[in-house]
């Protein structure tokens, strides 16, 4: 349970390699926290992570296997993990970025892009949404992303689907109006992450820790979108009225 | 196929007073006893959980997921004039109840510092009120109740029953987790006049404050002190009194001795910023509730609503502290430990949480309930804003305080304490776990408090 200062007890991270949750964990309030579920593909990284969990004194951290892609398997998956304990916090988090340039050879790769980050995400999305409107109270975090607010020539194909999580987190969030669950869409610019590892940087990058401050902040305040760094809302509102044919020739 | 995200016409969002932490459930408003056993038999995996008026201060009367079943609308009162005892449901408030037992010369054993709370509440809680260094709390005043237990049979309890006292005193202060009390029958106290005589002295510190409460509160059937929490002296209003004898009224208002009105006011308004309580609202609400109150006055006659629940007159006034909630922190601790009261309104000082409604009250000897609040000593309650920075670290270490000298919290405002808390102060938990289980071995009963503290 979450209680009346905001405290949760227990947070389970989708894509639970991700630095971006990582910093959420970090950045949230963690007297009360008792357990952690970090569910991923197997991984050095996901292993990593469950360990400095653990060694910063939250007295359970579960590394549980997670394959957005394997969509058949979401249900008992979601099923086993709520029914260990009430979730407070489900955090949206993995993703892939995938290339555009071998997409457009390789419609394939696409294909693998849109599986995990949008046909997995809605899936084990209505699954979690189930369970917490069973719960009756909780939160789902959805990491999705400006690139979703406008496609861009250079990684359209990645902005397709981060806009179709975006307008699906944004309908479950209507749907779970009075349930006592509740949606947050987090929508970061660019982040220094493994992800964006060795990309030019874009205007207003920012670190993972800065994202989960934000995410922690929204939480509190009961937002249902945020951008993050904030004043991101402002510049997207303006790249979103570009007209396309100007659009087309800023640099991407 | 039917949505299994569709939210019901019967779906509501629940919270205690302090308004934090809501959380969804099922609301059912049984006609009869026979609905409340059907609620309970039927009940889903998130279990079923009575609630009453809704002031408790966190999550003891909700759960998410859960059944919650709605008590208000069972309120028969039956007043024994002979016996002078009341069998009521426990739907039934102690606002409805007056109304009837006042007139006819009785008064509730107990009452908290709110008449709009129910029979079940009251009993789920062990309330105490102004008399509890003389009288207890509100538990040792049921003759019997009745309890629909987990698996829906009807159980009757009594405390001078071999066969049911510990499940009687395990559902006194169990918060509703043992059953749903359906029926109470409890001891009145017989009175003469429907007025209050009150002593009130203004006191200039804590320290004056604190040491006439020592000499002089047992010459006194109820004694409470408001504390002023802004000013750095700690000055206060001790009021103090006892049911008024017919002698002491007015010619005019012999005339009607018992008579018993309840004013109103009209609401507090429904949305107000947080903003606007701040430390500069509450300290002038503090010094004018300071200066409002005689220097020193004796055997002055009040009517039951201003001396025992003034803030009943103004409805909804937990809307003041704005959309993030509030919640009031009380605890008990030994007289040894009288010092933590001082260190508690100064560490809430130093985060500038503003308290309108500090109280400070002693506390008589506990009752053999195991998880009842009172024990003997001093009891401090604060009302704080939830939404202030470095209220959580600040409370937690106060408790630390309050749990290495041997006091504790008290369910019925906690939203906040850690599980490791609770088990550090309530050593008898363990004790009442076991008692619970066997009313309840399938665990139907279910709360958010229940949860997030394990109990």
């Amino acid at each position: 349970m979450i209680d009346a200062l905001g405290e949760p007890q227990s947070v389970l991270v989708l894509g639970g390699s991700s630095e971006i949750a990582r910093a959420t964990i970090e950045a949230l309030p963690r007297t009360r926290l008792r357990r952690v579920v970090l569910a991923g593909r197997p991984s050095a990284a996901i292993d990593d992570a469950a360990m400095s969990l653990g060694n910063s004194g939250i007295p359970t951290v579960e590394v549980a296997t997670f394959d957005a892609t394997d969509t058949d398997s979401h249900e008992a998956f979601v099923d086993d993990v709520f029914d260990d304990g009430d979730i407070d916090i489900v955090i949206m988090a993995f993703g892939v970025l995938g290339d555009q340039m071998d997409a457009e050879a390789d419609p394939s790769k696409a294909v693998h892009v849109a599986t995990v980050n949008y046909t997995g995400a809605v899936s084990v999305g209505l699954h979690v949404a189930r369970r917490l409107r069973q719960q009756g109270h909780g939160h789902l975090v959805v990491l999705s992303s400006v690139a979703g607010d406008r496609a861009r020539r250079s990684n359209y194909v990645y902005g397709s689907t981060k806009a179709g999580l975006d307008a699906f987190a944004q309908g479950l969030g209507d749907a779970l109006v009075g349930s006592g669950a509740s949606v947050l869409v987090v929508r970061p610019g660019m982040v220094r992450t493994r992800m964006s590892d060795g990309l030019p940087e874009a205007p207003m990058t920012t670190d993972p820790e800065v994202v989960g401050k934000v995410i922690v902040q929204a939480l509190r305040k009961g937002k249902h979108t945020v951008y993050a760094p904030g004043p991101l809302r402002f510049l997207m509102t303006a790249v979103k009225a570009v007209p396309r044919p100007v659009f087309r020739k800023l640099p991407q | 196929m039917s949505s299994p995200l569709a939210v019901h016409d019967d779906d509501h969002l629940l919270t205690g007073w302090g308004r934090t932490a809501p959380s969804r459930a099922t609301v059912t408003t049984p006609a009869n006893y026979d609905d409340v056993a059907s609620s309970v038999r039927s009940a889903g995996a998130r279990g079923v959980l009575a609630r009453g008026l809704g002031r408790s201060y966190g999550d003891a009367a909700q759960s998410g997921g859960a059944t919650v079943v709605d008590m208000t609308g069972l309120h028969r009162i039956d007043l024994d004039v002979a016996a002078e005892t009341l069998t009521t449901d426990a739907g039934a408030s102690v606002d409805q109840i007056l109304r009837v037992i006042v007139p006819a010369g009785f008064f509730v054993p107990v009452t908290a510092g709110t008449r709009f709370v129910t029979v079940g509440g009251a009993i789920a809680a062990d309330i105490h009120g102004k008399n509890h260094h003389g009288e207890g709390s509100f538990g040792q005043h049921v003759l019997r109740m009745t309890v629909i237990d987990g698996a829906g049979d009807v159980r009757v309890l009594a405390p001078d029953d071999p066969e049911t006292s510990e499940m009687f005193w395990a559902t006194v202060g169990g918060m509703g987790l043992t059953g749903i009390i359906v029926e109470a029958t409890i001891r009145l106290l017989p009175i003469e006049t429907s007025r209050m005589s009150v002593d009130t002295v203004r006191c200039p510190d804590l320290d004056d404050v604190m040491s006439r409460m020592i000499e002089g509160d047992d010459d006194y059937r109820y004694s409470v002190a408001w504390i002023d929490s802004v000013a750095a002296s700690g000055r206060g209003v001790l009021t103090r009194g006892d049911h008024a004898e017919r002698t002491q009224l007015t010619d005019k208002e012999a005339v009607d001795p018992l008579a018993y009105a309840t004013p109103s006011l009209p609401s507090a308004p429904s949305f107000i910023p947080n903003g606007l309580l701040n430390s500069a609202s509450v300290r002038a609400f503090n010094e004018a509730w300071f200066r409002k109150h005689p220097k020193n006055r004796i055997g002055e006659i009040h009517s039951i609503p201003s001396f025992f629940h003034p803030l009943d007159g103004v409805r909804d006034w937990n809307r003041v502290y704005g959309p993030q909630g509030f919640l009031q922190y009380q605890f008990v601790v030994p007289d040894s430990a009288g010092w933590i009261v001082e260190r508690t309104l100064s560490r809430l000082k130093d985060v500038g949480a503003p308290s309108f409604l500090t109280v400070l009250k002693r506390f008589g000897p506990a009752n053999p309930a195991p998880l009842s609040f009172p024990q003997p000593g001093w009891t401090l309650a604060a009302d704080v804003p939830a939404g202030i920075d470095e209220l959580g670290p600040v409370l937690d270490e106060l408790d630390e305080l309050v749990a290495s000298e041997g006091g504790r919290l008290y369910f019925a405002k906690d939203s906040r304490q850690s599980p490791s808390m609770v088990a550090r102060t309530y050593p008898r938990l363990g004790e009442w776990q076991a008692v619970r289980d066997r009313m309840d071995p399938k665990g139907v009963f279910t709360s958010d408090l229940g949860r997030r503290l394990s109990l």
